[in-house]
């Protein structure tokens, strides 16, 4: 089964706007935090897609490459950002960033 | 990949195994006596700056292509590592003050200066990826590093979840580039785009949330909302670093990328960057009035100093204006780093261990209590707002030069203006400093005094004397953009 190159990219436009609106419109830091996520991989998934379209040509690489550099990128940031996540709620017992807002001009 | 390729990458490689190998050694040096570990990061930054001097002027590519070394390249890196090895003074103190003294902070100093560097010599989106990341994710380490303060961790949170919004817009912005021209190289999109005209509707939308992305690092209006939480969260010599640096590694990746992949695409970015300098500029200097916070005020001070420096990119579009452009640019983004580096500095020597002494009040009198101090703090101000005969001026006057002969005069015009309103909230502090009566305490420590008296000098020696860096900044081309 081969699926057209539109479909896979309709769908990874659709995953990207649900992670923006995701991160816009939900208060608590980790679903923003997995919106965020979505976003990444809907791009790894118009990646590939583009890849595979262009397929015998060596450029195609380039879009592999990438998507393994994101993948990873990713992983670090989950680090970096669940650490900060779980230190702010030792601090403050919540995770709503509405509340998180000491500083104010 | 040969030792060519290994040898144009080796200031990066120098910092960046120094990096790793600071975190073992770190593990060696007992918790009172960390400032070793301040004094060995210092020596990597040397090491890597004497090893960057002596590539001035070479023009190569390595990687195929991946990195490019440039007179831009060269120039920028010499900057970062000036500013790092500022940052390190700056923090020497500060960290021990605030309790916060811990080895890893200088790890993740040089891992931040890493993705500068690489910023500044990528030659292709792929890295320019991997640099974004590779400078953001040690900074939202770095702005929380006074946990568990509420207020560092809650500016990292805040710096953490807009950069990784930011980061997602850039990696799909790339996706996108990389559908419509089959190649991420930024001199392939040009040939690509070029020979075929092909899909130029996935390649302005790929390009535009590239802009977004990069936007959001150097904050220019409207994506600056996270700026004045975090300068004023973060640890204070953290925001030092991070206004100058970040700001600078952003432009450089920004530049590069919009002048020598997107030409073809001047005429629908120049006007789209041309109205986001001016609502930044114009909101930049508007909100810091407001402000009573010396650290909110120098955020938004430097929101406006963004629009201030993307200014140029709109000139910059324009092929016979662009290497007076570039100039400006570039002997802005020097004139900026060391004038607000200083200005920071002294923020830095007014913060009382837990936490006050950062109200513009609070420094009242400090004429009489540090005159030295007083007298450079007026000076940063006075080059902040651009008046002669500080590097400030110097620097707003190639740029407005630069934007008036891309015939885009009504932008220079907002730019004069918005620098006559910023005028009253930096003469402010001169006032406060001045004609107000009061006993302000600072904190004399010779580091970092001495990187006070070295931005101050630098403020006013190249604001009369501004010719050899401007010969320099001169040479610094885009190899793209090379006739």
């Amino acid at each position: 089964m081969n699926i057209a190159t539109d479909y896979i990219l309709a769908l990874s436009g659709v995953l990207f706007v649900i992670g923006v609106l995701g991160v816009l419109v939900r208060r608590n830091a980790i679903v923003i935090f997995m919106s965020i996520e979505l976003m990444l991989n809907s791009a790894n998934l118009a990646l590939i897609a583009f890849a595979r379209a262009m397929a015998p040509a060596a450029e195609a690489l380039r879009g592999h490459v990438l998507v393994f550099f994101v993948i990873a990128v990713a992983a670090a940031e989950v680090a970096v950002g669940l650490a900060l996540i779980v230190a702010i709620f030792r601090t403050k017992h919540s995770i709503d960033v509405d509340q998180v807002s000491s500083l104010q001009g | 990949m040969d030792t060519r390729d290994l040898i144009s990458i080796l200031p990066l490689l120098v910092l960046a195994g120094w990096a790793c190998l600071l975190l073992l050694i770190d593990l060696f040096v007992p918790r009172d006596r960390k400032s070793i570990t301040a004094i060995l990061a210092a020596i990597g930054i040397s090491v890597a700056l004497v090893i960057n001097l002596m590539q001035l002027g070479e023009v190569r590519q390595a990687f195929n292509g991946m990195i490019v070394l440039d007179g831009f390249a060269s120039l920028l890196i010499t900057l970062f590592l000036a500013v790092g090895l500022i940052a390190i003074a700056q923090a020497y103190d500060y960290i021990k003050r605030r309790g916060i003294e811990r080895g890893e902070y200088y790890s993740l100093l040089l891992f931040t200066l890493c993705g500068m560097l690489l910023m500044a010599t990528a030659g292709d989106l792929i890295v320019v990826f991997l640099a974004l990341e590779l400078l953001s994710i040690p900074l939202y380490v770095l702005a929380g590093f006074a946990r568990p303060q509420l207020e560092s961790e809650e500016a990292a949170i805040k710096y953490f979840l807009l950069g990784a919004f930011a980061s997602g817009f850039v990696v799909y912005g790339i996706a996108l580039i990389f559908g419509a021209t089959g190649t991420t190289a930024l001199d392939g999109i040009v040939a690509s785009f070029a020979a075929t005209q092909e899909n130029p509707v996935l390649l302005l939308v790929g390009s535009g949330m590239i802009l977004v992305g990069l936007g959001f690092k150097v904050a220019v209006v409207p994506f600056h909302m996270w700026t004045p939480d975090v300068y004023h969260g973060a640890p204070t010599a953290v925001t030092a670093f991070m206004s100058v640096g970040a700001k600078a590694g952003g432009f450089a990746a920004l530049l590069r990328v919009f002048l020598a992949a997107f030409p073809e695409l001047s005429a629908a970015w120049a006007p789209m960057a041309m109205w986001i300098a001016a609502l930044t500029m114009a909101w930049g200097n508007i909100a810091a009035i407001a402000q009573k916070n010396i650290k909110r005020m120098l955020a938004y001070s430097s929101i406006a100093h963004a629009g201030y420096i993307l200014m140029a990119l709109p000139a910059a579009a324009n092929p016979t204006v662009a290497p007076e452009a570039l100039r400006a640019v570039l002997f802005y983004l020097f004139g900026y780093a060391i004038t607000n580096l200083g200005a920071w500095g002294v923020v830095v020597a007014m913060e009382k261990a837990e936490g006050g002494g950062l109200a513009i009040e609070d420094y009242s009198g400090l004429s009489n209590r540090r005159p030295g101090f007083a007298l450079a703090m007026a000076l940063f101000m006075l080059s902040l707002t651009g008046m002669p005969p500080t590097v400030g001026f110097i620097g707003k006057f190639y740029i407005f030069r630069a934007v008036i002969d891309a015939d885009l005069i009504w932008l220079a015009l907002v730019g004069v203006i918005t620098s006559l309103i910023s005028a009253y909230y930096y003469l402010r502090v001169i006032v406060v400093m001045y004609m107000r009566s009061g006993e302000p305490e600072t904190r004399s420590e010779s580091w970092l005094n001495a990187t006070v008296w070295l931005t101050g000098l630098g403020t006013i020696v190249f604001g009369i004397v501004p010719g050899p860096l401007l010969a320099l900044a001169s040479q610094s081309w885009l190899s793209s953009l090379v006739p």
